[in-house]
């Protein structure tokens, strides 16, 4: 059967030549860092050409990269790290973050912080007005992702950090769905703190970065030996960040071509799946968005099934449901973008990345009508016209 | 996550639709995700001699939608009545814990079609009788 990965904004494939720089890292290369011998120098040699190539891929300069062991990491120590230096007061968050910021959020409201959920649009985009006024003389952060994950809208990340350093606030982005798939240069976005993560640009998983602006203190919140200049202990990864190293390096050079290739099929398949199939509306804003991020909701049906359905056709794609959540909530980002829950109910996402080509979209507009097809026959919501 | 009789279930479900002229119908929501799901009934000498489902809602309320249907076809209404959910989702080799709570609906559904064609052919006084029996669950 024909196999198509649609889900690479949950994870992506290792590049095989990213894994290949990888390999003599965990056998013949295993040396600690910390270490001066030979083998320990060699494992520093790599860990700093690493740090160099992510921040090359953002320019930004090497000091102000901080490996972590992944996006949710990132965010943790962008948001508690950053205040933690702060009598408790206020912070602001979209209402559409992934769980790393908006948990991260809720723990320091536990703690004593209050924190304000930025509304939006019904495109996905916060809208700044009440982004704005929602600024406090105490508000030391504000957080809003770079492009989400769910809905592919893509924010105006710089006037964001504009109006937060307006207010005597820093900046935090969380970029972990951006970084390689659009341009990005956090002294062009003016962003004091930026996540990412290996796993979504064709590296490995369990390896981030944060990018810290030089001026910016953040406290540790891992606490140990003083590795990555005290703010996060534990042996560094090595192979994972050889790997986030490559891969990021690969992605941002490929990103003048496979934009542009990846706009056209994602705008393709999402004409494609509104024209052949009727009460289906596109989810999050039309062109300010991810390059390969196609989202829509399909009346009458629920997402779990089209996922289950696409699955025993070789397709992997994923859904807003609630019956798809583990918590059985439908997506907060669709509902914070004002639809109602059965139009979450019925969202599907296909998230698509190099290895998805014409045929693969082809292949889905053929297969996908059929089972919604069967699927409404199945529900007692829908009335055949 | 899904068992392969839960799978199969699902990708090739028993008994969709709605049956012609009803003797009884019976739709219910759920109340923890929003799903909805529909049973129609045919009763014969208080015998159910045909039923159907619709649903909208995951693959585990699709199974056990299904599989609530292969289970009563044919059977009187009081050894309905006592088809609870949790035979249902054992019958399907198990659910995912999680996914318990959709198995409520395919049996609740079935209960209030029974409860609706008692009303309807004038007994709804046998209603205690008859759905007084079942588990609940
Ligand atoms: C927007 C966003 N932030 C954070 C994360 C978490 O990244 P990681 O899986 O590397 O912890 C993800 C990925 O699931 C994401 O999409
Ligand atoms: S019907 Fe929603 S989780 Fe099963």
């Amino acid at each position: 059967m024909r196999t198509v990965y649609f889900d690479h904004a949950a994870t992506t494939a290792v590049d095989p030549r990213v894994f290949a720089e990888m390999e003599p890292y965990f056998v013949e290369r295993y040396g600690n860092p910390s270490e001066i011998h030979r083998l320990g120098r060699e494992a520093r040699e790599a860990v700093d050409k690493g740090r160099a190539q992510v921040a090359a891929a953002l320019g930004a300069a090497d000091k102000e990269i901080v490996f972590t062991s992944g996006g949710t990491e990132a965010d943790n120590l962008a948001l508690s790290g950053f205040l933690q230096r702060f009598e408790p007061g206020h912070l602001i968050v979209s209402a559409i973050e992934h769980p790393a910021v908006m948990e991260t959020a809720r723990y320091l409201m536990r703690q004593g912080w209050e924190a304000t959920f930025a509304p939006v649009d019904h495109e996905g985009t916060v809208d700044v007005d009440a982004y704005a006024a929602a600024f406090r003389p105490d508000t030391r952060l504000a957080s809003v992702m770079f492009a989400n994950n769910v809905v592919g809208t893509v924010q105006p990340i710089k006037e964001l950090a504009r109006i937060a350093h307006e207010h005597g606030a820093a900046f935090h982005t969380d970029a972990v769905q951006a970084v390689g798939a659009m341009p990005i240069d956090v002294d062009d976005l003016g962003v004091d703190l930026l996540s990412l993560s290996g796993h979504k640009l064709y590296g490995p998983k369990g390896i981030g970065a944060l990018y810290i602006r030089r001026a910016t203190r953040v406290a540790p919140i891992l606490h140990g030996g003083g590795h990555e200049r005290r703010l996060r202990s534990g042996t560094e990864n090595v192979p994972g960040i050889v790997g986030l190293g490559a891969a990021l390096t690969l992605a941002v050079a490929a990103l003048p071509t496979e934009g542009p290739r990846l706009v056209a099929l994602r705008d393709r398949l999402t004409a494609g799946l509104l024209a052949s199939i009727e009460d289906t509306v596109n989810l999050g804003h039309p062109s300010a968005r991810l390059p390969g991020n196609v989202c829509v909701s399909v009346a009458y049906i629920e997402g779990e099934s089209m996922v289950l359905q696409l699955d025993a056709k070789g397709i992997a794609v994923s859904s807003g449901s609630a019956c798809a959540s583990g918590s059985l909530e439908p997506s907060h980002v669709i509902l914070g973008m004002g639809y109602r829950a059965e139009e979450a109910h019925g969202s599907v996402r296909l998230t698509l990345g190099r290895e998805n080509s014409d045929a693969d979209a082809d292949y889905f507009l053929e297969v996908f009508p059929p089972i919604v097809a069967r699927l409404r026959e199945m529900s007692p919501l829908y009335v055949k016209r | 996550m899904y068992t392969d009789l839960v799978m199969d279930h699902f990708s090739n479900p028993r008994n969709v639709g709605e049956v012609e002229d009803p003797d009884g119908a019976g739709q219910i929501g759920n109340p923890v995700c929003g799903d909805v799901m529909r049973m129609t009934i045919k009763v014969d000498d208080d015998r159910i001699t045909d039923v159907k489902f619709k649903t909208f809602g995951c693959g585990a309320a699709v199974a056990t939608s299904s599989m609530v249907t292969e289970m009563v076809m044919g059977k009187t209404l009081d050894e309905a009545a006592e088809i609870s959910n949790r035979a249902v989702a054992e019958a399907l080799g198990g659910l995912p814990a999680q996914k318990m709570h959709c198995s409520n609906l395919a049996a609740d559904a079935l209960h209030l079609a029974i409860e609706d064609y008692l009303t309807k052919a004038g007994r709804s006084g046998d209603v205690a009788k008859v759905l007084g029996k079942k588990a609940s669950s």
